[in-house]
């Protein structure tokens, strides 16, 4: 549950549910993220603007033109949270290429970690994964938690561009690069897979905070041949 | 189909449609985009009698040559702008900003530059004909969204306008005058204290310098590496527009209306919403000194801008 309610300047407001990473907080922050999409599709004229969940957090930005911190602090404090709401747990399979030099970073996890990269991806392959939030760039989902094995830090200096699909690793988690972007992530694949459609203007984001996700390994003729 | 058109001559830096932005996306890692400058944006739609939210073209520095086709046209131009207009017998006219124009067919809009600010604004009376996506017309060039595909305009491209009679609009000539002081107000941020006394001394009392690295997402700050006493990442969680993240070495970044929705890095600050047009016009080389308000004197500081934003709407009356 919220362990403590701030402001963050003078248009949001900073709902904090610790500092620990892992799905039941998470769990915390989807159920408020989902009661208050619901309430803000039910009263337009909340002032709420936006809800940005994420691992631990929830901020909500208002207009400062309707309302201000003091009514909307009240409004998620007065929130009754069932459990109830629709759950996200959909499952959704990810096809990933690591040949044809897709993975870019393997020659630095191999020194890094000290184990050879068969076992690196057998390790990455054999898990299922939850999404704990997308963002940053549109519809890049952010997933946990890798084995403590394969656990590595982001590189010294980022990227100046990742290619889009790429799939990365850092700490606990791992990621999908949905636009050529710059990034520190570790690259160890790359999808095919549309994980951003901004055309699908109903729901461009394949993946949402909750969902499971399945990653596994295809050649790269499957890869260049691949047909949504 | 509207057969009026700008064709675009000269694309200019960054040259967009924006509006007042896109709403309830930053969960899924959308920006809001919209107008650096707000008021300048709808001070723009008034000067041709449009809605405040009619979306406009904003440009960055150098602007574009326009050549306006088939039809003549209202126009209006804010901010701190220099601009010519080519009739279409030659004659050159100096343009005034918060001034409007009339443009004839052929006729050649030259938006040379901006002066000591970033961002200016070209409005039409009626507005352009575009397409709306998830709620705004903004160009979002990270995530190509918006129209002409979300990306910014280029030389060639064609940018139609609303099918509209001339109509005969009142001549207005709005005395605008920006304060201009290097002062920036921001609430301390949630990691406030994972800075040290000196740093937190340094970050409110000392001057701050614009780097090159300023645009739309956001401006790099450098001056005095603000020390963290703590850690320098924290766990990713979400941003607004004017939240000040200083990774680790150390040099302030302002998050603006493109940034990404997550970041990082400990927030040292945020800067109050009526400070915000002021602080995305700053320009590299530019000084800033960051002065701390409690909310309470945020939120009346932000009545303040807003009355003083519905003064000169008014004056357009």
């Amino acid at each position: 549950m919220i362990k403590n309610i701030s402001n963050l300047g003078d248009t949001a407001v900073y709902c904090d549910f610790g500092s620990e990473v892992n799905e039941t907080i998470n769990s915390y922050v989807i159920d408020y993220f989902d009661h208050l999409s619901k309430l803000v599709k039910e009263e337009k004229n909340l002032g709420i603007i936006n809800l940005t969940p994420s691992y631990n957090k929830l901020i909500v930005s208002f207009d400062l033109n309707f309302t201000n911190y003091k009514e909307i602090k009240k409004i998620i404090e007065n929130l009754i949270i069932k459990k109830s709401i629709k759950k996200n747990k959909k499952k959704i399979n990810v096809p990933v290429c690591c040949e044809a030099g897709h993975g870019l970073d393997f020659g630095r996890l191999n020194n890094k970690l000290n184990i050879n990269i068969d076992e690196i991806l057998n390790l990455f392959f054999s898990k299922e994964y939850f999404c704990y939030m997308t963002g940053f760039i549109a519809g890049m989902p952010f997933l946990g938690d890798l084995e403590n094995k394969i656990r590595c830090d982001r590189l010294e200096t980022p990227r100046v561009k990742v290619p889009k699909g790429s799939v990365g690793i850092t700490e606990q988690f791992a990621n999908i690069y949905t636009f050529e972007s710059p990034g520190g992530w570790n690259i160890i694949g790359n999808t095919p897979l549309k994980v951003f459609d901004e055309t699908n203007l109903k729901k461009p984001s394949l993946i949402k905070p909750g969902n499971k996700i399945n990653f596994y390994q295809i050649s790269k003729e499957e890869y260049l041949n691949w047909n949504e | 189909m509207s057969n009026t058109y700008f064709e675009i001559l000269r694309s200019g830096i960054n040259t967009t449609i924006q509006d007042c932005g896109r709403n309830y996306m930053y969960h899924i890692g959308i920006a809001v985009s919209g107008a650096i400058d707000q008021r300048n944006f709808k001070l723009a739609n008034k000067l041709v009698e449009n809605h405040l939210n009619e979306p406009v073209i904003e440009f960055a520095y150098q602007g574009p040559l326009l050549k306006l086709k088939n039809n003549k046209i209202n126009f209006s131009i804010t901010g701190d702008v220099i601009f010519k207009i080519i009739r279409n017998n030659s004659k050159v006219e100096n343009g005034i900003c918060y001034r409007n124009y009339i443009l004839e067919k052929n006729d050649q809009l030259d938006i040379i530059s901006t002066k000591n600010t970033a961002y200016g604004y070209m409005s039409v009376n009626g507005g352009f004909q575009l397409e709306k996506i998830w709620n705004s017309y903004s160009i979002n060039t990270k995530a190509n969204i918006g129209p002409n595909n979300g990306k910014k305009y280029s030389t060639e491209d064609k940018i139609f306008i609303k099918n509209s009679k001339l109509k005969n609009i009142k001549k207005i000539e709005l005395n605008y005058s920006e304060l201009s002081d290097n002062i920036v107000r921001v609430i301390k941020g949630t990691n406030f204290d994972y800075f040290s006394i000196k740093a937190q001394n340094q970050f409110f009392n000392q001057e701050f310098t614009v780097t090159k690295l300023a645009d739309r997402m956001g401006i790099r700050l450098s001056g005095y590496n603000l020390e963290n006493i703590n850690k320098t990442n924290i766990k990713s969680e979400g941003l607004v527009r004017g939240a000040i993240q200083v990774p680790s070495d150390g040099n302030p970044i302002i998050m603006l209306s493109d940034h990404g929705t997550i970041g990082g890095y400990p927030k040292i600050g945020v800067v109050i919403s009526a400070d915000l047009d002021r602080v995305g016009q700053l320009t590299p080389g530019s000084n800033v000194t960051f002065k701390e308000v409690s909310l309470e004197e945020a939120e009346n500081i932000f009545k303040a801008y807003n009355n003083d934003t519905n003064k000169y709407l008014n004056e357009c009356n």
